[in-house]
């Protein structure tokens, strides 16, 4: 086991090379609906319960089948009406249980990103052939039902291994070049995309997917009430709104159907979106736009940057 | 370091669930339901009636609700056998005077420990549904199929005899479900149960002795786990049932009807403390246009006519 992962260096934020988002926007804005599968009967990780309790978890398998069946058409027309597409963290598997979600996002040029094949296969434990096997089978059932070349990774169920970075860009690489495999949400070290280092020296970046923001660790791990929930939104946002005016930020809400569509959450929820769309200067995007963006105009500048602080100030 | 690779197999990766239980459907591509009266959402109002007993066993998981410290932990018997005694006498109350019926559901076991709460219910004429025997005995999955079939026998028994009424509905203790507990519920003549929150309507569940409905009841609404569970305030309690009902309104306006399913606990929502926040919302509920205050059967028989 290692001390550090060693994907980045000490980076302050102090003092970095201006960002500058298309339009002179101060914030790049994205909005990360996490479409999951779970497995009533998931196989045993020597790591991890699927569920807490028997067979069958009920309580835990039904209310994430809601976000499906009810929660999604909810939320994705709350996006409509707000003129966001969704970049989709994809439980893969769904693309064959529930198409009909998938053909709906499709239809509205929605990002799929991958996250894993079910939410309750989790990596810990896997070689790394099959961890490789598994992204592998991920990115290419993305590119089956919706003919896009998966940018970007967030493991499943945020499990992960010393490997995932590395096998997910290398992957991306053979199976479609530079276009796929270029962008990772697992890590919260920033507010701003970092260069990331891989073992194969691919270009890659760390796109900012916050886990503060997160409705399912707000909701569920530090159990705040929906209407906290949206003061948190604007607070988050009107801050990098104001950081933004000297070099461009980064917000992302991660969403699950199960969690912000619940009829008593919506409305917290709404009142973000319009309170963060009606301001000018908001580049509205997805995770793969920002992550090119980034990596065509800003990554060099950050590179060099970075290796200018090595030493110190 | 590796897994097997059964870990990389997924023999149920097809089209629609992972089980044979229900069928895949979103809510949006259903028919859309036309309440009694063209009202626009059912308010289903549901009270917990129940024993925790004393000498809680260790099941494979906690009883939700149930005793925490050692033995003999007086504070959480007590404070349960508060709600039966105190709390929902304040809840009749409140319903009562915003016109509101509830639905009750009722472990067995309080039958013969309560005849005088009994004895109100039945002259209510609210609708009672069983609830398991006692909160001890949850449906969890390494509960024998002999067992359960036998807890759910005594329970619907005692209770339609008493009450004089059929029991047609079913909610488990602590909502924990056995891979039995459908298949045992609808051969006892049970039409619906209330255990699953996968849905915002009901929808149809399948056994291997036939079909049994499946009415959701909120669990992310039940009083336990907003104020108890994420320790939210009673302020915050009010405000989350106010705007899930505006929510469900306003999508009622253009997607069919609704239903507000709300589990309450005499012991949590009927303390001094509590009741009013609880009168607050049935009067804002109370006072909307096209709410539609039902009983769990009537809700499922509406339902039910339109499939």
């Amino acid at each position: 086991m290692l001390t550090d992962p060693g994907y980045y260096d000490y980076w302050p934020y102090d003092k970095r090379p201006k960002i500058t988002w298309p339009n002179g926007a101060k914030v790049a804005f994205w909005v990360a609906p996490n479409i999951e599968f779970y497995e009533l009967d998931a196989p045993a990780n020597p790591s991890r319960k699927a569920w807490p309790q028997p067979y069958p978890a009920i309580a835990g398998y039904g209310i994430r089948d809601y976000g499906n069946r009810v929660g999604h058409m909810r939320q994705m027309q709350l996006l409509d009406k707000y003129g966001i597409r969704g970049s989709i963290s994809l439980s893969t598997a769904l693309c064959d249980h529930h198409p009909e979600i998938i053909s709906l996002c499709k239809e509205r040029d929605w990002e799929f990103f991958s996250h894993g094949i079910y939410n309750t296969r989790y990596t810990y434990g896997m070689s790394v052939d099959q961890e490789r096997e598994m992204i592998r089978d991920s990115i290419e059932t993305i590119y089956k039902h919706t003919g896009q070349k998966c940018a970007g990774y967030l493991a499943p169920a945020l499990s992960h291994s010393d490997h995932t970075i590395d096998l997910f860009a290398e992957v991306g690489t053979e199976l479609f070049g530079d276009e796929a495999g270029f962008y990772t949400c697992d890590l919260f070290h920033d507010d701003q995309p970092t260069p990331i280092h891989t073992r194969s020296g691919k270009k890659f970046v760390s796109i900012p997917y916050s886990l503060e923001m997160n409705d399912t660790i707000a909701y569920v791990t530090n159990k705040v009430t929906p209407r906290q929930y949206g003061k948190m939104l604007k607070a988050n946002f009107d801050r990098l709104y104001q950081e933004g005016e000297e070099s461009g930020t980064i917000m992302c809400i991660p969403t699950h159907n199960y969690q912000v569509s619940c009829p008593h959450r919506l409305k917290a929820y709404e009142e973000a979106l319009e309170y963060i769309t009606g301001h000018s200067d908001v580049w509205v995007a997805t995770g793969r736009e920002i992550a090119s963006y980034y990596m065509q105009h800003c990554y060099d500048d950050s590179v060099a940057d970075i290796a200018a602080k090595q030493g110190g100030k | 370091m590796s897994l097997d690779d059964s870990y990389l197999q997924y023999p149920k990766r097809q089209y629609g669930m992972d089980h044979d239980l229900y069928d895949w459907s979103m809510l949006s591509d259903r028919n859309p339901i036309v309440w009694p009266n063209n009202k626009k959402l059912a308010l289903w109002v549901n009270v917990n009636v129940q024993f925790f007993p004393l000498n809680q066993r260790t099941n494979p998981v906690p009883v939700p609700g149930g005793m925490k410290m050692p033995y003999p932990d007086l504070r959480h018997f007590s404070l349960r056998d508060y709600g039966n005694r105190v709390g929902i006498f304040r809840l009749f109350k409140a319903l009562d005077k915003f016109n509101i019926q509830p639905t009750i559901a009722i472990n067995g076991a309080m039958v013969e420990r309560a005849p005088y709460l009994m004895d109100v219910i039945k002259d209510r004429g609210n609708e009672v549904i069983a609830h398991g025997w006692q909160m001890d005995m949850l449906h969890h999955g390494e509960v024998s199929a002999e067992d359960e079939a036998r807890w759910i026998a005594n329970s619907v028994q005692i209770l339609s005899e008493r009450f004089e009424q059929p029991i047609k509905g079913w909610l488990s203790p602590g909502r924990l479900q056995s891979a039995n507990t459908p298949k045992l519920l609808q051969q006892q003549g049970i039409e619906y149960m209330c255990d699953w929150v996968n849905d915002d309507l009901p929808y149809s569940f399948k056994t291997d002795s036939g079909l049994i409905t499946s009415m959701p009841l909120s669990n992310e609404l039940d009083d336990f786990f907003i104020l108890q569970n994420n320790l939210h305030s009673e302020d915050s309690y009010a405000e989350q049932i106010e705007d899930a009902c505006d929510l469900l309104l306003s999508e009622a306006e253009t997607q069919g009807g609704r239903m507000l399913a709300l589990n309450i606990h005499p012991w949590m929502l009927g303390q001094p403390h509590r009741i009013a926040c609880f009168e607050k919302v049935l009067e804002y509920i109370s006072s909307q246009e096209g709410v539609w205050s039902a009983s769990a059967s009537e809700i499922y028989q509406s339902w039910q006519s339109q499939q």
